[in-house]
Parts: C-alpha cells; structure tokens; sequence
C-alpha cells in the first residue's frame, strides 16, 4: 500500500463523512517498506495537482518524512531537483506494510496487513442512525 | 488488439473468474470511440487521473485499463487503486495489476515477467524509444464495502462490473472469520460458497449493490469524474440510465448528469444482453 493512498481514504463511518477530522486517516505503527522505482520528475508534477497538499503534510509529518515543502510547490519549485526526489521517495516509492490507519473522529482504527488495509466494519458500526449515535458516544471515551 | 492480463495466479475457488462480462469491460474500455472519448476527457495536460475498480474479484479489469493507458487514455501517469469483500482478492488483485504493468511498460526487457515474446518486444521497443518513460503506478488495493473508504471527488475514472443476478437476498457483508481456515471439508465448501455468492448475488432485479454504488457516485467522483458500470438485461438498463439524467445538483439543480451506453454484446430480439453505461457530470455550464 503506497502512502500516497492516504491522500484519497477517508473513515467508512457513514457519520463520519461530514467531520472534518475524519481526513486524513492517521497511521500508527506504521512498518514502512521502500521499493525503488526509476524516478519520473513528470509523473510527479503531474500528480501534485491532484492531491491535497495538507493532508500529504499532514501524513508526511506524523511520519517523521522531513522535507515536505509547507505549501504545494509551483512554477520554480517544480524544477527543484531536490524536492523533486524527495517527492518521488514519498509518493511512488513508499509502502506500508503493517500497522493501522485511524479515524480522528470516532476513533476506529484500520488494520493494514501485509500491504491490504482492512475497512470493512464490525456489524455494530452498522449504518442506521442509532448506531452513529452510539460510535459517537464512545468515540467522546476515547483516548485520541 | 491490446494484450488480456495474466490472471493465472488466481485461486479462483472464491474469486469470479474473467468471464463474458469481464471481456466486454475490457473490450468497451478498448474500443476506438471509448478511447477517443477517454482521451479527450482526460488531456494529458491535466492532473494524473485516479482509477478505482469497485469489487475488483482477479484484477483483470484494472489491470488492463492501467496497463494499457498510453493506448486507451494516451497518458501513462495514472494511479490504480482497488476495493473487493474478499480478502484474498484483494491479493490477487494486486497481484494481477502490478505484473501487468510491468509487462507491458517495463522497460528493462531483460526483467520484464511477461510471459511472451511478443510482450518483450513491446518492451524493447519501449525501451528504446523513451528509456526515462513514466510508468502506471498501482496504489493499493483495499479490502472495503464498494466505495466507501473514499473521500469525496477522490476518484476520476470507477468501474463496476457488479454482481448483478437477480436473487431473493444479497449476502451479508464478510467478516474477518470468514478468512480463517475453515475446519472440515463441508465448513470449506459452504465458506467458498458464500464468498463466491458475493461476486453474483445482486438481489431485488440485480439491482441492489447497483443502486448503493449509483447511489455514492456523485459523492466519490471528482468533478471530471466518470464511472462505467456493467448491467445486464433484467437490471433494465435503459431505465437506469434515463434515472441517471435526471440526477441534478449544485445551486438550482445547474449541474445534470449524463448517461451512455458505451458498450454491449449478445443482442437478442432488440435486447442487449449486457451494457455498460458510462456515466458523467455534463459540463458545468458558464453563466
């Protein structure tokens, strides 16, 4: 699982959709693996527009990865050779093997495995209202 | 014509295997006016381009959308990602999309997996043409319920190929006992059973995993975002489609929703056996 999934993954908790802190996802114990692929500055400059540049920093810094620039570069920055392959390292080359992504809104946690992170819920984090009711209830006694 | 991927690696005791279905995704995704189309909605000037398979069962599908993008998309630089139920298909799938791509974009010949001469030669011709090539690049493939894990307008390209038989009941959603090896020999066949109704079972008309899917689209797509979505007779494509135009959002309902059939096979009596809609935002219209 390339870290650069965590740019797209929100919580699958029907009630978290609309929080705000259910984005970006946070990892924990994250085991990552790098596997080296040839480096592509025009691959990245055409991902950066497309991803959230916040919730890349965001990740980026939980993950004690430095050199993220604090805003999305553009124009010049873009020829930074440098940030470039710094990038490159993160976003193409960068996996998670084990560990869990967590939901800063309710709090539950998904458990990566081998590379495949695991969202499909338990029964009692079912899709009714009364059940939303309920995570929140217990996501309000939980440590985050 | 443009190379299948290789599925061999796939147990398929609880995964659906390639099938009439999975060959009209890949011939519709393939077809010069699906191409075209794909090609202009996406230019290669804009952003990289998101492609999630929802139930991606083998692979088969995305791995041959990301693996023959320079063709289908005209751009190389797009990023895969996959949701099935199953557990271990999400493994095959993986599998399957990954070792597509380095078939037919490797440019290291000499290391290329791919199974054939002639897929070599691609590569070498490849190679030589553009040794510092972009290449697709597989994100991950998520064990999750349809879309659900995705965050809104995350997704440009999703495609369906859904488990659309008509039966009394969709079966419930796995849970992580249904991975562990089961005990006895009628445990085993009544656990692949189940996994393997998943692939099929599409409730009501087929439609119900359908509708939920239809009915998360606007929210999962970007706006540029497309989705294309498999459908057989009894689901009544036409009605589905004429459902799908009457979609509206935005201030006054300004943005609509458009809905084609973008390919179909086994014609009988005027009926399309199966269809595949592709189904998008219509431009936002300027003031």
């Amino acid at each position: 699982m390339k870290l650069l999934t965590a740019n797209f993954l929100t919580c699958a908790v029907k009630g978290c959709k609309a929080a705000a802190s259910s984005y970006p996802l946070h990892f924990k114990d994250a085991e990552l693996e790098l596997q080296e692929v040839d480096f592509q500055p025009e691959f990245i400059h055409n991902i950066i527009p497309r991803i959230d540049w916040e919730g890349l920093r965001v990740m980026a810094n939980e993950l004690g990865f430095p050199k993220i620039p604090d805003s999305k570069p553009e124009g010049d920055a873009l020829n930074d050779e440098q940030t470039m392959r710094d990038l490159h390292r993160l976003l193409l080359e960068t996996h998670v093997v084990e560990g869990r992504l967590c939901c800063g809104n309710c709090g539950h946690e998904y458990m990566i495995k081998e590379g495949i992170a695991n969202f499909l819920l338990p029964s009692h984090l079912g899709k009714t209202k009364n059940s939303i009711v309920e995570i929140r209830v217990y996501a309000d006694g939980f440590p985050l | 014509m443009l190379p299948t991927p290789c599925t061999a690696h796939v147990p398929f005791d609880t995964i659906y295997e390639p099938a009439e279905d999975s060959y009209l995704f890949l011939d519709t995704l393939s077809s010069a006016s699906e191409t075209a189309w794909l090609t202009q909605h996406f230019p290669a000037t804009t952003p990289s381009p998101t492609i999630l398979e929802v139930g991606s069962g083998s692979g088969v599908v995305l791995a041959f959308l990301a693996a023959n993008s320079p063709t289908i998309l005209g751009r190389a630089d797009v990023l895969s990602l996959a949701t099935d139920l199953n557990r271990t298909a999400c493994l095959a799938t993986r599998e399957t999309v990954v070792k597509a791509i380095a078939a037919q974009q490797n440019t290291d010949p000499t290391t290329s997996p791919s199974t054939t001469d002639t897929n070599r030669a691609a590569a070498a011709a490849a190679a030589q043409e553009n040794p510092s090539a972009v290449k697709s690049t597989h994100l991950s493939t998520l064990q999750s319920n349809l879309a659900s894990s995705f965050k809104a307008g995350s997704i440009d390209i999703l495609l369906f190929n859904p488990p659309y038989v008509p039966t009394d009941a969709v079966p419930r959603a796995p849970t992580a006992t249904d991975f562990v090896p089961a005990g006895s020999r009628s445990e085993q066949f009544e656990r692949e059973s189940y996994l393997l109704s998943l692939t099929y079972a599409g409730g009501k008309d087929g439609m119900e995993i359908t509708e939920r899917l239809l009915a998360d689209l606007p929210r999962v797509l970007s706006p540029r975002g497309v989705g294309y979505v498999l459908l057989c007779a009894q689901n009544r494509p036409r009605e589905v489609a004429e459902r799908i135009r009457g979609w509206r959002e935005g201030v006054d309902g300004a943005t609509g929703w458009c809905a084609e059939i973008a390919g179909f096979s086994g014609v009988k009596a005027g009926w399309e056996k199966l269809v595949i809609l592709r189904v998008w935002r219509e431009c936002i219209r300027e003031e």
